[in-house]
């Protein structure tokens, strides 16, 4: 029997005076692979961040439940140490910080226990290699002068290292070559077991090809609109989102009536 | 302390700085007359010459103005201030004879610890005069002196009548020229021709008195090709009281010398900090200035290196922390005179609670510093948006023959960043503490590991609770 890992119910969610999220419902299972996609502004990384309490946006409605808890009103640091991670688009540059005295900040936070030395540096190095990192970006600057492709390597590498129960990728393929999207891909693999979840959000269908999806969603205007299995991934790269935003238009059409007729 | 020392941040007690012991003196003196600068080179024994300088020193003071510029000084009232208060205790070559309650404070400061652990030698002031010193006796073999600043008077007497604010002259400001009138304690170093000091000496001043005046004066010679890291520590518990530091630093690095100076000020809030160094460099020499400021009301501090020789070099690192209420006015001069002269400064400053930090430099080069380098680097980064950093550039070349550059940037702490350090499960606070010490560590890295240590929990004391 699979156990529940992320419950979001009715989720509205506001930027600024904007609503984006318009009562979106998403269910999870440890174990599993969902995809998000959708067409630019329908509030993908908005979701991302709001499981995360980013404070740009704000909840208005509707709970996030992690693991069967109730997290609406965690910071985010402690959602953080409830196990949930998150790969940021832009990943932000920490001069200073070391990306290996950063892991280990981190994962003391999550832990809430000093980490070993040498076996940490060890797991970082064997983590990195099976990344294609050079060495020497363990000693580097957090994302300081990174690539595009290396800042999203390292936050596969942020990933591996802390371990968390789910996983929130959020266009972590975007604007990476071939082959760093096959990197990525890896990572994920590597990452993946039967007790944790990745939630991919993307507009391609390169980093899932040697992942088993198990659901495919599809956002529109703030709602999930259709949810399948991993194939319609694949669809929507060949046809686009165009009969998707039709039928979000149709939804909203229908509840607009709904409401008109109550 | 040790063990403490080696963790990195979670340790914090501010009450080590705090520690105020009763005020006990054998000996003290209130305001600047006359009689109070005959009073104080009759107590230390001083030869006449030492007292004719003194008494120069007060003329000069008197017609001297106070600066137009910088932070207003007007708290300051020369009569109230005590200008030289003698502990009750001669100066120690053993801890054990220290008194009790001094050598407490000091252990506090883990100045003892630091001695068997990490430095070659100990000077340690309290209020007026010091009250230990030491060094290491294979150093003291290679000719190395290493004294305070009295017996330096006594015993070296025409070494330092020679340099003996030369290189820092009465004339040159205000506080100068009261410092000369009426300086007390300090160190003298000479470090002998071809000598390499490898672990640091270290002087520590601690001002204890409340509403006194610290005015140590430290000379350091390093000869031709000899080497030398000396590090001076500061500190002093809060009263309401202004007190005063108006100390001299006089830097004599010879040809093919290098000297690293370094300083962790962490003054109480109710002090003005307004010290003078300056060091004159020879022939391939090469001084670095590696600086953090932290505490004081006000401080107007500006270290000046003078290039006099060819290919001579001067580096500097620093870091400034404005909190409330404090106006930290710091800076760098320059003066390129010799050929292939260069000079590197990287600035870093942090304000916050409408703290204010300003950055003053000015680089000189004469027209016959040709082949001079100059690259200056300003960063500021403010915690809030009541406080205040501000960059002030003055250079004046008078070459063409010059390679010169200044960038100067500020900054502030993004939501954004916060928000990505805090979804690793690092808390707000943290969060911030962070980012804070990733900006001072290219500074931090330039300290010995147990001054690394202890700037970065002068960050987080700086820091803690300021979240609301």
């Amino acid at each position: 029997m699979s156990e529940n890992l992320l419950k979001i119910t009715n989720l509205h969610v506001k930027a600024g005076n904007k609503e984006i999220l318009k009562g979106l419902n998403l269910s999870m299972n440890k174990g599993e692979i969902h995809v998000i996609m959708g067409p630019n502004g329908a509030g993908k990384s908005t979701l991302a961040n709001a499981i995360f309490n980013n404070p740009i946006y704000t909840r208005t409605e509707g709970d996030i439940e992690l693991d069967g808890e109730n997290i609406n009103d965690l910071k985010t640091d402690e959602r953080a140490r409830k196990g949930i991670f998150m790969s940021f688009q832009s990943p932000e540059e920490i001069p200073g910080i070391s990306v290996t005295n950063f892991l280990k900040s981190a994962k003391t936070a999550i832990t809430g226990e000093p980490v070993k030395i040498f076996a940490f540096k060890k797991e970082i190095e064997n983590n990195m290699k099976e990344l294609n990192m050079k060495e020497e970006y363990a000693s580097r600057d957090l994302n300081v002068g990174f690539s595009g492709g290396e800042k999203k390597k390292d936050e596969i590498l942020q990933m591996l290292t802390l371990n968390p129960k789910l996983a929130i990728l959020d266009e972590t393929d975007s604007g990476l070559d071939v082959d760093a999207i096959r990197t990525v891909s890896k990572g994920i693999k590597m990452f993946h077991n039967d007790q944790n979840g990745v939630l991919i959000i993307t507009h391609g269908t390169k980093i899932l090809e040697n992942l088993h999806v198990d659901y495919v969603h599809v956002l529109v205007d703030g709602k999930i609109i259709k949810t399948s299995t991993g194939d319609l991934a694949k669809t929507i790269e060949q046809e686009g989102y165009e009969k998707y935003k039709n039928m979000a238009q149709h939804v909203d059409d229908a509840e607009k009536e709904e409401s008109a007729n109550v | 302390m040790s063990d403490k020392k080696k963790t990195q941040v979670e340790e914090i007690n501010r009450n080590m700085y705090d520690i105020r012991n009763p005020e006990e003196y054998s000996y003290k003196t209130q305001g600047l007359t006359e009689d109070v600068i005959r009073e104080i080179s009759a107590q230390k024994n001083e030869p006449q010459w030492m007292l004719d300088f003194r008494l120069h020193a007060l003329e000069v003071y008197e017609q001297l103005e106070m600066p137009s510029w910088g932070p207003s000084l007007h708290e300051l009232d020369m009569d109230k201030i005590a200008t030289y208060v003698k502990p009750k205790t001669d100066m120690k070559r053993s801890w054990d004879d220290v008194p009790e309650d001094i050598k407490n404070t000091f252990d506090a400061l883990g100045i003892p610890q630091a001695e068997k652990e990490s430095l070659s030698g100990v000077g340690a002031q309290y209020d007026s005069e010091v009250v230990y010193h030491s060094i290491k006796e294979d150093l003291k073999k290679q000719g190395v002196i290493y004294t305070d600043f009295e017996s330096a008077v006594r015993d070296y007497g025409d070494i330092v009548k020679k340099y003996f604010m030369k290189c820092v002259p009465v004339t040159e400001h205000k506080f100068v020229a009261l410092h000369g009138a009426i300086w007390s304690g300090g160190s003298f170093v000479y470090v002998p021709k071809g000598v390499q000091v490898d672990i640091p000496l270290q002087s520590y001043f601690r001002l204890n008195a409340p509403g006194a005046g610290q005015f140590e004066h430290t000379l350091i010679i390093v000869d031709e090709g000899a080497s030398l890291h000396f590090i001076e520590g500061c500190s002093a518990p809060k009263y309401n009281e202004i007190n005063l530091h108006a100390g001299c630093v006089e830097l004599y690095v010879k040809e093919n010398a290098r000297l690293r100076y370094s300083t962790i000020e962490n003054w109480s809030k109710n002090m003005l900090n307004l010290n003078t160094k300056k060091a004159i460099v020879e022939k391939n020499g090469k001084i670095e200035w590696v600086t953090g400021s932290f505490g004081s009301k006000i401080s107007m501090l500006y270290p000046m290196s003078v290039l006099k020789g060819d290919n001579s070099k001067s580096e500097y690192t620093g870091i400034s922390f404005a909190g409330h209420g404090q106006n930290l006015d710091t800076g760098l001069k320059v003066a390129h005179i010799g050929k292939n002269t260069s000079s590197v400064m990287n600035a870093k400053s942090i304000s916050k609670d409408g703290g204010a930090c300003t950055f003053r430099s000015s680089v000189k080069v004469t027209p016959g510093a040709t082949g001079a380098k100059s690259s200056l680097s300003c960063e500021s980064l403010m915690l809030d948006d009541i406080s205040r950093s501000d960059t002030i550039p003055a250079n004046e070349i008078e070459t063409d023959d010059v390679v010169f550059s200044h960038e100067a940037k500020i900054g502030a702490i993004s939501d954004q960043t916060i928000f990505y350090l805090m979804t690793r499960g690092i808390s707000e606070e943290e969060a911030r503490a962070m980012i804070v010490r990733g900006f001072a560590s290219p500074i931090s890295k330039e300290l010995p590991l147990e001054y690394a240590v202890e700037m970065n929990r002068l960050i987080n004391l700086e820091l803690e609770g300021s979240i609301g």
